[in-house]
């Protein structure tokens, strides 16, 4: 249960960082909180050859509220997001995420970014950006690139970062008027990866009509699976919409639960997710009326 | 795999060390400084029995390289007494109420606590089981634990006169985390010159879990 050896480089700039990279390629991997990354070493399920600790960056510990959103910086922790009152103001569903993600020492070292590159398809800020519509600012010497979380997630664990690239920044779209956000899950004990969960994003007009409503599923899938059932949603309501999003996942078994009971589950949090978020919306309405 | 030198400030004494890149903090602290009161169990962030103290935030060692660690200060749990030796409040509190049986996890634990009652000193029931749901007792349960932290707060709000002794002070927050808010606790220094020095701080198997 030790990491087996690798060349450690702590670089002191992203220049430096993204040189170190470039140099290493498919045998250079990052290390920003650990939280993912430590485990799958100690456990020798990953040996890369150069591990690049980014943790001297400090100039990536950032939280930016912008206009349309909230950039949230490689070296940001989630304890430092989820704190951070201008992202839940601008974005409810980090903060809503982030309490479910591990325990809250974990969220200590962990960071956003590196959750992002990860990809876990039964983590929650996966699901999140890939619900909001969010995206990754890759870059490698000479150039940078913002992937859109669609095309972001290509499998379990398995990221559209190329060896060389550094993940810079992630950004998470704010909440349009009129809308409302939930995450729910069920997890055998607290802190542990769900069984299923589902988030929801639902906006509303100014007659409270259902104009976009939609899901992700976490544990459902080799990658997030995002649902859209506006459609569902405006003609048979809640529950029927949260009777498709079960029909749409593709649980597997193993030794927590069958796939038949993720896929009950994430009916059921669907339709709790979804009634929450548009009740969210129809409070947001009625402060604006 | 050349070796790198490492500086560390524990307890408040900074001592070096010159480790593989792959030496994680748990064992540099074990094995490189000789403090074996951090113990190891899962080695993969599951147990919470290494939890210390990263500049005053609980982290786990097993999850962090002693080479990221570099420059930074570490309280484990030999450090969490006061200089005389007198046990801590939160150590007095587990001793008290039974809050250990063999022992094993409780160096994190005891971690794991002292952060939380420095940022949040009266923790509602829920409060105290989110702050402990990361850490795992195998011998006993949780019950004469969760009474531990509940004595830990009785014993350092009774000691607020004087300002308790041998905390380890929280982290520096940068003038950017001023807005936040989201932690029941006080950042900040809100409770007064009695408690300087321990204001401020944040607060399947998941396998440590999310966040590379």
């Amino acid at each position: 249960m030790k990491p087996p050896p690798f060349e450690y480089h702590a670089p002191r700039s992203v220049a430096e960082a993204m040189e170190v990279l470039a140099a290493a390629g498919p045998e250079g991997k990052v290390l920003a909180g650990g939280q993912s990354l430590i485990p799958l070493l100690n456990m020798r399920l990953a040996a890369p050859g150069h591990l690049v600790d980014v943790n001297r960056l400090t100039g990536l510990d950032t939280v930016e509220v912008e206009p349309g959103g909230v950039r949230v910086g490689a070296l940001a922790r989630h304890a430092r997001v989820e704190r951070s009152a201008g992202a839940a103001a601008a974005q409810p569903l980090l903060r809503q995420a982030l309490r479910l993600v591990a325990h809250p020492v974990i969220r200590n070292r962990g960071t956003v970014v590196g959750s992002l590159v990860h990809a876990d398809p039964a983590a929650e800020l996966p699901a999140v950006l890939a619900l909001l519509g969010g995206s990754v600012r890759l870059a490698r010497p000479g150039a940078v690139r913002d992937v859109p979380a669609a095309g972001f997630f290509t499998g379990p664990l398995e990221s559209a970062a190329e060896p060389g690239e550094l993940a810079l920044s992630a950004f998470f779209p704010a909440l349009g008027p009129r809308c409302g956000t939930a995450f729910h899950e069920v997890a055998r004990r607290h802190g542990d990866y769900a069984l299923a969960g589902v988030a929801a994003l639902v906006r509303l007009d100014d007659g409270l009509r259902v104009t976009t409503a939609r899901a992700v599923c976490v544990s459902a899938g080799p990658v997030p699976v995002v649902v859209d059932v506006t459609g569902h949603a405006c003609a048979d309501g809640w529950a029927a919409a949260a009777r498709d999003v079960a029909k749409r996942v593709e649980p597997e078994d193993d030794i927590h639960a069958s796939a038949a009971y993720r896929r009950h589950l994430t009916g059921v949090l669907a339709e709790r997710a979804l009634r929450e978020a548009a009740a969210s919306a129809a409070g947001d309405v009625g402060t604006r009326r | 795999m050349t070796n790198i030198a490492v500086t560390l400030t524990v307890n408040g004494v900074v001592r070096r060390a010159e480790v593989p890149g792959r030496r994680l903090l748990s064992d540099c602290l074990r094995h490189d400084l000789g403090l074996t009161g951090t113990h190891v169990g899962c080695e993969h962030g599951v147990c919470g029995c290494c939890t210390v103290l990263l500049d005053g935030e609980p982290v786990r060692s097993c999850l962090t390289l002693a080479a990221t660690a570099d420059g930074h200060e570490i309280t484990t749990v030999e450090g969490l007494a006061g200089p005389d030796g007198e046990p801590s409040p939160v150590q007095r509190a587990f001793a008290e109420c039974h809050g250990l049986q063999c022992g094993f996890c409780t160096p994190g634990f005891l971690c794991t606590v002292t952060a939380l009652l420095r940022d949040n000193p009266a923790p509602s029931e829920e409060e105290v089981l989110e702050g402990l749901s990361g850490n795992l007792c195998r011998c006993t349960g949780y019950q004469n634990i969760v009474r531990s932290v509940r004595r830990a707060a009785e014993l350092i709000a009774g000691e607020d006169d004087g300002g308790p002794a041998g905390w380890p002070s929280g982290p520096v927050r940068t003038s950017g985390d001023a807005e936040d808010t989201g932690h029941a606790g006080p950042a900040g220094d809100a409770e007064g010159a009695g408690r300087a020095g321990i204001a401020g701080g944040a607060t399947g198997e998941r396998a440590g879990a999310e966040g590379a």
